[in-house]
């Protein structure tokens, strides 16, 4: 890497190797320069184009609604007439079905990562990494599939607590993507405690811990910061899934924190409104950037959290 | 980080852990059967947190093929939609991918690496704008892909470029979604080329864009195309922001063979599935499972496809 760098940057940066440049400028050579910049300010422009999509028509419609209605008020029903935009029976059905997304994700995410970085050996990795990364690969649209005709029926089968689940539910939709989310947490997690330096569990071993207390005592508080960053971006994951939800928690918007009910969550508020014909301009129109701009500063505060944890525990060891 | 936890204490560790076969050899003072019974319970739990995992993967699978088996025929894929359960098929859907994942491709392709190349080869990480780049693709990546919709919906569908609901306006999207994806992947590939080869070319008397495309690129050539296979396999199972850019899912036409298929309104495989599983009506959800098994396919072999390119062609330095 060093060794690279100084061959490839010096001689722009120091001044007795410029001497050494050709006489002749090379225009090609710049514009070919030029052309890899102009693509590496693609994803600053997307990033431009996702805010400025976002803000206008967010504060058009804050010009119509206030801000005091969107997040304090508890009816949701932006395409009815009368129209109410009280934001929170969505915001709450998000957070609903991540909390049971975030407990299926967390406890057997961290499980496996313990497992793969502490216990497996060279050739069960080999053999458990890739099957979950192909977990990570399937498809949203078959985890809702999944949810709906499979999880559904079964919770509904097997329910022995008092009612049972709807047919769209929170529960269902919110294990599945805790599924979904697993491998994320697993891999992440699994990243940062073999990042944990070898002599930190021999000096554990030395003092006559046992496998588990090495494991538990001494790798996962050394690994912490990258575990949490793993939490952290399941979270964020789970607040901006949109398929799963839409097909298996429902459509309607519902206050409530019992799981067994249906919820409609700001994903698949967004997908279920904006995929029908709406008119450019009007308020349901606007409603959809409102939402859009609400999830999008929560997963970019999540992800900042996240990000910053990640390269503070890149650090440690370094 | 490289040097300390290399292979000798690893290798230390291992023996002792080795050693200590059964947990309990570690601590003998305080309770050791209380302690192995511990561990084994602890073991145990790791065991099934694993195990959850893979039994869900089983499970989802089982149950696509045992619902779908009834559909997985020719029929399938050369009927289009219809109102009718027996008679829906996916030929559309399949063709509308198609066309999605040539856009995709297009148009991330050169992007993607070109980025990838300035971000390794040119950028001087001590310049503000290098080191907002690379923390604006950090953070682009973890954008929910409902969001990269709404962008495709108000500047690519409508607004500035005004496209309609047509395959070029799904395909830049997705592109736009993907796009981090297949810059960290490429700088991966590049970065993996080392520093020797680049500086022989130099001394040679390459310039840096001659020693780029014809040393660093042919050598990174794997490693790129793995990248993008993988990049790719994201792409075709998208769904929510087609939700927003493609609408229409009742396509009864193939977009065509030449390059006026851009132009057209289309359908995708994840679209298609998608309403066929939101339909009240069972006998929809077979053709779902069906497409789902399709879908699940196609994915495995780009998958396999892009980790048997990587195990055939990637040189070890």
């Amino acid at each position: 890497m060093s060794a690279r760098d100084s061959a490839v940057s010096r001689p722009g940066s120091l001044d007795t190797a410029r001497r050494l440049e050709t006489a002749r400028p090379r225009y090609g050579e710049l514009a070919i320069a030029g052309v890899l910049f102009a693509c590496a300010l693609v994803s600053v422009l997307t990033t431009t184009g996702i805010v400025i999509a976002l803000a206008e028509p967010t504060i058009e419609f804050f010009q119509a609604v206030s801000f005091k209605e969107f997040l304090t008020t508890t009816d949701w029903a932006p395409t009815f007439t009368p129209a109410s935009f009280g934001v929170i029976p969505i915001v709450v059905g998000t957070l609903s079905v991540t909390f049971w997304a975030l407990l299926v994700a967390i406890p057997f995410g961290l499980g496996a990562a313990i497992f793969l970085s502490e216990y497996a050996g060279e050739r069960s990795r080999r053999i458990l990494k890739p099957a979950l990364e192909v977990l990570e690969g399937i498809p949203t649209i078959a985890y809702g599939f999944f949810a709906l005709t499979f999880v559904t029926p079964l919770l509904r089968d097997l329910w022995f607590l008092g009612e049972e689940p709807a047919l769209f539910n929170v529960l269902s939709a919110g294990l599945v993507m805790g599924v979904m989310i697993l491998p994320t947490v697993a891999t992440i997690s699994d990243d940062a405690m073999r990042a944990v330096p070898a002599g930190l569990r021999e000096g554990a071993y030395a003092l006559g811990g046992s496998r588990r207390v090495v494991a538990t005592r001494v790798v996962v508080p050394a690994a912490l910061s990258g575990i949490v960053a793993s939490f952290v971006l399941g979270f964020s994951r789970a607040i901006g899934e949109t398929v799963i939800v839409l097909l298996a928690a429902g459509a309607i918007p519902n206050l409530t924190l019992d799981p067994r009910e249906s919820v409609q969550t700001m994903t698949a508020f967004i997908a279920a409104t904006g995929s029908g014909d709406i008119a450019t301009g009007t308020i349901t129109y606007k409603t959809i950037f409102a939402v859009g701009s609400l999830l999008f500063v929560m997963t970019m505060i999540v992800n900042l959290i996240s990000i910053r944890l990640v390269n503070r525990f890149r650090e440690v060891y370094e | 980080m490289s040097g300390r936890s290399g292979r000798g204490p690893r290798r230390a560790q291992a023996a002792a852990l080795a050693a200590g076969e059964t947990t309990a050899a570690f601590s003998h003072g305080s309770g050791s059967s209380r302690e192995a019974l511990k561990g084994r319970i602890f073991l145990a739990a790791l065991i099934l947190s694993v195990a959850i995992g893979l039994v869900m993967l089983v499970a989802l699978i089982v149950k696509a093929f045992v619902d779908g088996l009834p559909r997985l025929n020719l029929d399938l894929v050369t009927s289009f939609p219809s109102s009718f359960p027996e008679r829906a098929g996916i030929e559309s859907a399949i063709w509308g991918t198609a066309w999605l994942m040539a856009g995709v491709s297009a148009t991330v392709l050169p992007i993607g690496i070109g980025a990838a190349i300035y971000l390794e080869e040119y950028a001087r990480k001590d310049r503000w704008y290098n080191r907002l780049i690379e923390a604006n693709i950090q953070n682009l990546a973890a954008v929910p892909s409902i969001v990269y919709g709404i962008l495709g919906l108000a500047f690519i569908v409508r607004g500035p470029l005004g496209l309609g609901d047509v395959v070029l306006a799904g395909s830049l999207t997705l592109a736009l979604l993907v796009l981090p994806t297949v810059i960290l992947a490429s700088r991966e590939a590049i970065r993996a080329v080392p520093a020797s080869i680049r500086e022989a070319a130099l001394a040679l008397g390459a310039t840096r864009w001659q020693m780029i495309r014809r040393q660093v690129l042919p050598a990174a050539t794997p490693g790129l195309a793995t990248g993008m296979i993988l990049a790719l396999s994201r792409a075709i199972g998208e769904t929510a922001p087609l939700l927003l850019v493609g609408g229409v899912t009742f396509i009864t036409f193939n977009p065509g063979f030449d390059l006026s298929a851009l132009d057209s309104p289309f359908t995708a495989l994840p679209l298609t599935i998608f309403n066929y599983v939101a339909r009240p009506q069972d006998e929809f959800r077979v053709v779902a499972a069906a497409a789902i098994i399709v879908l699940l396919v196609l994915l495995l072999t780009m998958n396999s496809f892009a980790i048997w390119l990587r195990n055939r062609y990637q040189r070890k330095w």
